[in-house]
């Protein structure tokens, strides 16, 4: 084979190569790319699909942590527009999960607008708190 | 005392500008003799900071924030790099002390060389201990001294994570001088057979003590934080695997440069690259703009000026890369099929699946910069991180007997023919009487291969027993290394899919079952350590006749007002029986309840025997004494 059509060959095997990755990778993230979502977001615009894998923050609100007969709990989670949401949760929940304290849910809606999380994540230190909890606002009272 | 510690750093800068300026002129004695003044200045430097931490010197503002008098001997020690700036010193000494052992251990009898080898050195340390000096600095003093520190992070007192910062630090900044020695060789205009035969060790350097580093955090997580995974895609977990995967593929491609000369301005653009990373995963932990579990505390300032470094100094080599790459000779000519070919899809492949973690790491840095926040987990990187490696996996016991220029692939049939039989063999497994799943199935097929793989190609090159231990030692760190990968893959396949995760509520005296396991809770006793309390439970587990007791902890450390998960491990040989407490729930006038999450986690030591392997194969081959053979085209 000439050098220039062997060349060809290289370039266009490369350029399918990676034109597979990016397709892929496209695909992957637009299926996976799990949205964030507030008490206050969902008051405005309404709930994600029901099923779809979304995360959700704000902070415990005091008081509303109650536990099941099992390993489950529910909790609201409140932002500064004072709407909220329920979570319910199996499993232990962080070390640092505590009423009155900030905290991003992942898992998906049911239809009755509650939020089954299948994992939680609350601050781990003192000094931590996640960027997306900054920008929801804490709850004044 | 740490006055005399904050001028020996200035020093060291001082000592740093000297390097360069006579490293980039030419002089190699000259630059030489002050990268090792620079060594001792930082070392002692890096020293103060240390002596400061022992003696619980709290006017020392790093000490008084990040350690405690109760704090153990050994975490004292280690808790000077364990906090922002004390590690930006590590990785300032480390630096400067690979420029120190290239000035002391290069001998390619090329001094103009070796001396812009130490410049380029010799900008990078100064970089760093600018950032150090004026941004953060670990040498200021708090006036009145506190009486007492206020860090006590009880997940740093442990220690797998003290060494884990070294380690890292050895591998991200050992490829500084893998990236001096490119920028060397692209100033110069010859990234040859000679260049890689020199920089090849310095790769491997960097690549062992990275293998460790990543197997030693990932293996902290897994007992420490009571999640029962061993690998999260948390950005700084990515942050530390792209200059990894980059760093593989610089070897392989740098073997290639040194064998036949070709693939100069791949391994160029890798060796430049593989330090861009290490720079860039800096930037991502310490400057808060990606949320991350294990987030330090963050200063968007900081986050800045090291955005800034990475995109000045990543950006010139870049540049220079795109200068001199067409200045760089070939070697012979290759076929796709020969083991140029294959080494040059696994170049591809490599750095392909780099940039899809890049993306996913990235993206949600993207779409906030268009008022959208999400974040992007594990399904996305199993959807493509994973078929990208498998490829490669696949590919690599077929190609690696292939030879130079142009290869033998009349048996490539037979060897296809072998990989779908194995495959098969594991599919019907899975429809027969093991219930593996098919995912399972094809990972452990994988695995295999790439075990028998290794061992048939060892076998090909000693043909008979009594060469095998004459056979040079890169050929045995091959041997490991691809074995090591081959049980990695198996036990990372098998652990995934295998893993069961049950949550238990019980009251004392009560039992549940969970995997085949019974789980009795006898009590939960009220303990204390030096400078924490605790809860412990005593779980008792049975199965066929084996009976263990597990003893996990929720422990409170006071001092740093932090609650800690002590995971109760009880290995099993095959799998490990894994539990964490969680709270006790009062019933209303009865008992306490407890809740316990139960994982049970297949082979996972499988999968850090693996890792163990590849770090062993990589350090055999960087210990070979090479001998130049000809090219034979």
């Amino acid at each position: 084979m000439r050098a220039r059509t062997k060349r060809l060959w290289g370039v266009g095997a490369v350029a399918v190569v990676l034109i597979a990755a990016v397709a892929l990778a496209a695909v992957a993230l637009r299926q996976h790319a799990d949205l964030f979502y507030t008490p206050g977001l969902i008051a405005d615009k309404g709930l994600p699909d029901q099923g779809k894998r979304v995360r959700v923050g704000g902070w415990v609100q005091t008081g509303s942590l109650t536990y099941g007969d099992a390993a489950d709990m529910t909790f609201l989670i409140e932002d500064s527009s004072g709407e909220t949401v329920e979570v319910s949760y199996t499993g232990i929940a962080p070390d640092l999960f505590r009423e009155g304290e900030g905290v991003v849910a992942t898992g998906s809606f049911d239809t009755d607008g509650n939020f089954e999380a299948e994992s939680i994540l609350a601050k781990h230190d003192e000094n931590y708190e996640p960027r997306e909890l900054k920008r929801a606002g804490q709850p004044t009272s | 005392m740490i006055e005399a510690g904050h001028f020996a750093a200035f020093l060291a800068l001082a000592f740093s500008a000297a390097q360069t300026g006579l490293g980039l002129r030419g002089a190699r004695d000259a630059s030489g003799l002050f990268a090792k003044l620079a060594l001792l200045a930082m070392a002692f430097a890096f020293l103060t900071i240390v002596w400061a931490f022992v003696r619980s010197d709290f006017s020392v503002e790093l000490v008084a924030a990040h350690s405690h008098t109760l704090k153990p001997l050994a975490y004292k020690i280690a808790g000077t790099w364990g906090n922002h700036e004390g590690s930006m010193a590590l990785w300032c000494l480390v630096g400067i002390g690979f420029g120190a052992a290239g000035a002391y251990l290069l001998k390619t009898g090329k001094p103009v060389f070796e001396a812009r080898a130490l410049g380029v050195q010799g900008v990078l340390n100064f970089a760093s201990l600018a950032y150090l000096l004026l941004a953060s600095s670990p040498f200021t003093r708090l006036d009145p001294a506190p009486l007492q520190g206020s860090g006590l992070n009880p997940l740093l007192q442990d220690p797998a994570l003290a060494i884990h910062p070294p380690m890292l630090y050895l591998g991200y900044v050992g490829y500084s001088f893998v990236f001096a020695l490119a920028a060397a060789g692209l100033i110069e205009g010859k990234i040859d057979r000679d260049w890689a035969k020199t920089a090849r060790p310095w790769a491997l350097a960097a690549f062992v003590p990275l293998t460790f580093g990543i197997a030693l955090g990932s293996y902290w997580a897994y007992y420490e934080l009571g999640w029962g995974g061993w690998w999260f895609w948390d950005p700084v977990e990515n942050a530390s695997l792209m200059p990894w995967l980059i760093g593989a593929a610089l070897m392989h491609s740098m073997i290639v440069t040194e064998k036949r000369g070709s693939f100069s301005a791949w391994t160029a653009l890798l060796a430049v690259l593989a330090f861009c990373f290490s720079m860039l995963g800096a930037f991502l932990v310490r400057s808060g703009v990606l949320t991350s579990v294990h987030a330090f505390a963050v200063d968007p300032l900081r986050g800045s000026l090291l955005l800034g470094g990475l995109l000045v100094l990543g950006g010139s080599a870049l540049l220079l890369f795109a200068l001199r790459a067409p200045k760089l000779q070939g070697g012979p000519e290759w076929l796709a099929t020969s083991r140029e070919g294959a080494l040059m899809g696994n170049n591809l492949v490599l750095t392909v699946a780099t940039a899809t973690v890049l993306l996913g790491t990235l993206f949600p840095l993207i779409a906030e910069a268009v008022g959208q926040t999400i974040s992007v987990g594990e399904p996305y990187f199993n959807m493509t991180f994973t078929p990208i490696m498998a490829l490669a996996l696949i590919a690599l016991p077929i190609v690696q007997a292939w030879s130079w220029g142009k290869a033998d692939i009349s048996s490539l049939w037979k060897w296809a023919a072998g990989f779908a039989g194995l495959v098969g063999v594991f599919w019907l497994a899975g429809i027969g009487p093991f219930d593996i799943p098919l995912l399972a199935g094809i990972g452990l097929a994988l695995g295999l291969w790439l075990i028998f793989g290794a061992g048939q190609e060892i076998w090909r090159r000693a043909k008979t027993v009594d060469r095998l231990p004459k056979l040079p030692l890169r050929v045995w760190g091959m041997t490991f290394a691809h074995a090591g990968l081959g049980l990695f893959v198996m036990g990372a396949v098998l652990e995934t899919s295998g893993r069961t995760q049950t949550t238990l509520a019980l009251e004392p005296g009560q039992s549940a079952q969970v995997a085949g396991w019974t789980m009795t809770l006898d009590d939960v006793r009220s303990i204390e350590g030096p400078n924490w309390y605790a809860d412990r439970a005593h779980l008792f587990a049975e199965r066929d006749g084996t009976r263990t007791e597990l003893r996990p902890q929720k422990r409170y450390y006071p001092a740093a007002r932090m609650p800690t998960t002590e995971t109760a491990i009880h290995k099993t040989g095959v799998s490990d029986l894994y539990v964490a407490l969680g709270d006790g729930r009062r019933t209303a006038g009865g008992p306490t309840r407890w809740t316990f999450e139960v994982f049970v986690n297949p082979l996972i030591d499988i999968i850090y025997l693996g890792v163990l392997l590849i770090g062993l194969g990589a350090g055999l081959s960087m210990v070979d004494k090479r001998k130049k053979k000809a090219v034979t085209s």
